[in-house]
């Protein structure tokens, strides 16, 4: 949709009159972040990938499916997931630390906070406003595909797009917390850029492909090498979108006994779910402490 | 109203403000003035509970920080730099009347007053109009919310002689409103203010009251003559809303009260060329801004 039209939409929504009063800066922040969103170039760029990703796949989806006809949407959700947990995360935290920091070595937030309006209203409005930002664009870019496959009489896969769905949110989540609180940590944009290169660089690094590998060859004991794999949120996402197209995760080898063992298949999904957005409200709680603690502009 | 005691602000080992006390009481309109770095800007976002620091600010009894959106609905803030919004203008004022639980179309009368032209602006992003634009929208916002104390950081740097007038007015008809006025020239603000206050590297160097010009929408009819025409004077004198005769030698118009200091600044520019200057009876403003 064009983002203009969408800045009209938001610009009609007034602030709503509730009788809870501090709800009204909460709503005000959370709409004036959806609509700088729209407006900025991250956006537009944002919107293009995923949009671009989803196109891309399609076009490969009916190279591929000359010899069988269309086969499903499936395996083409499947891709489009395993690219969105690369570029997701590394996106999230750019853009939000840019224009967070941004804003306040600009002087936004010296006028921005001199309105009557909390703190915790103006910080948790504008993380609301950043998740609708950020997660509306790859939904719609999967509803799309889902919606086109469904058209062209593929089998719906309400059941994947459904997990996959809540899966990206948690995920988008959990990244917009480790943004603001990079945000209420430093000072300044340049500052803030690199401290989110280096922790998505850090938890790529704790992707089962490179440092798990290492750690496996020095002979370290599997507890420790699923126990990072467990708390390293990125891999937690991969390992449950894999858990939905494989089931008894194959692909993953010997620790998938550890894995199914402990946690069940729907156990091992909700903590898929529960995980990154629990640690995600716990790095956006611990940003908002700093940012309330500290000089605001 | 704002009670500061022995407050400090350090920036690592940098000590803007120095155990810094002051009272600032209804009715008073306060000239703070300084050097670059003295603190202006730092005291006023201690007042505004923007900065955390030892001592302890508090406005009407309330602790500035602990009270911030209490405390900041009774004070109206004009930045000294107005923030690089991308914004449409129309957004900017939901967003702050919205805070501030008042109409828009409060501040788009004030808008209008300081001749703004609205329908023209506000779609425009905020960040592109031009800098006084920007410093009467940002005035227009702090004064739709009646507020009970206002703050002005360097306020008629980007304003021109008409805005300020009028600025002048609208301070003037609310009466003891209690006004903080930050500016790094003494003059151009002087005729607004019956307290001044100076800072250096975060100490009160001078606190001392000033004769108080009065009523501050006064207006003070002027007739300059000059030896020649010159187009850098009728440029400028026309920024001051200034008419001539055919001659372009006599010059008339009237000049806020307050902003007669300023005005001598200006003329002091040209005193090569000005023959005589008259500066007649003073008025009384209408309130209508013309």
């Amino acid at each position: 949709m064009d983002t203009r039209i969408l800045t009209r939409m938001i610009m009609k929504m007034r602030p709503v009159k509730t009788k809870v009063e501090p709800m009204r800066g909460f709503w005000l922040a959370t709409r004036l972040d959806i609509s700088e969103s729209l407006r900025a170039r991250w956006f537009v760029l944002y919107s293009l990938v995923f949009g671009g990703i989803i196109v891309i796949l399609f076009m490969f989806g009916l190279t591929e499916s000359r010899v069988m006809g269309f086969t499903g949407l499936t395996r083409l959700l499947v891709t489009y997931i395993q690219i969105s947990m690369a570029v997701l995360p590394i996106f999230i935290l750019i853009t939000t630390v840019r224009s967070l920091a941004g804003d306040r070595e600009a002087g936004v937030y010296e006028y921005m906070l001199s309105q009557p309006i909390s703190l915790s209203a103006w910080y948790w409005g504008r993380f609301a406003g950043r998740l609708v930002a950020v997660f509306v664009p790859v939904f719609l870019a999967m509803a799309i595909a889902v919606f086109w496959g469904v058209i062209r009489g593929a089998e719906t896969p309400v059941y994947h797009f459904l997990w996959y769905s809540v899966l990206l949110l948690s995920l988008s989540f959990c990244f917009l917390g480790i943004g603001f609180l990079i945000s209420s940590l430093t000072r300044s944009s340049d500052v803030a850029q690199s401290a989110a290169f280096f922790v998505w660089l850090i938890l790529l690094l704790f992707l089962d492909l490179i440092l798990l590998g290492l750690i496996i060859r020095a002979q370290s004991p599997p507890g420790l090498v699923i126990s990072l794999a467990l708390a390293n949120p990125l891999q937690v996402f991969r390992t449950a979108t894999m858990m939905l197209f494989d089931p008894q995760l194959i692909m993953l080898g010997p620790s998938a006994w550890l894995i199914l063992d402990n946690f069940g298949h729907f156990g091992y999904l909700a903590w898929a779910l529960i995980y990154p957005f629990v640690l995600g409200l716990m790095f956006g709680g611990l940003g908002y402490l700093v940012f309330r603690r500290g000089d605001l502009p | 109203m704002i009670t500061i005691d022995k407050v400090t602000k350090k920036f690592r080992k940098t000590t803007v403000l120095d155990s810094l006390s002051l009272e600032l009481g209804k009715g008073d309109r306060v000239a703070l003035i300084g050097s670059n770095g003295a603190g202006k800007t730092t005291l006023i976002r201690c007042i505004l509970g923007q900065y955390v620091h030892s001592g302890t600010v508090s406005v009407n009894g309330l602790q500035s920080r602990g009270n911030r959106e209490k405390i900041l609905g009774e004070i109206g803030f004009v930045p000294q730099i107005a923030p690089p919004l991308k914004m449409p203008v129309v957004e900017l004022l939901h967003f702050c009347a919205g805070t501030a639980r008042i109409d828009v179309d409060s501040i788009i009368d004030i808008c209008q007053r300081l001749e703004v032209e609205y329908d023209v602006l506000k779609k425009r992003p905020f960040s592109k109009l031009s800098g006084g634009q920007k410093q009467k929208i940002l005035i227009a916002i702090a004064m739709a919310r009646k507020p009970e104390l206002i703050i002005l950081d360097e306020p008629t740097a980007n304003l021109d002689p008409h805005a300020r007038q009028i600025l002048f007015e609208m301070l003037a008809e609310r009466g003891d409103l209690p006004v903080l006025i930050s500016s790094h020239r003494l003059e151009e603000v002087a005729g607004l203010v019956n307290r001044i206050i100076e800072l250096d590297r975060g100490r009160v160097v001078l606190d001392d009251a000033v004769e108080d010009g009065g009523d501050m929408s006064v207006r003070i009819d002027c007739r300059i003559t000059l030896a020649r025409t010159d187009d850098a004077f009728a440029n400028t004198i026309s920024g001051w809303k200034f008419s001539t005769d055919e001659n372009r030698t006599t010059w008339k118009g009237q000049v806020a009260g307050a902003d007669r200091l300023r005005f001598f600044g200006v003329l002091a520019r040209y005193s090569g060329l000005v023959d005589a200057l008259e500066m007649g009876s003073k008025q009384e403003n209408q309130g209508d801004g013309k």
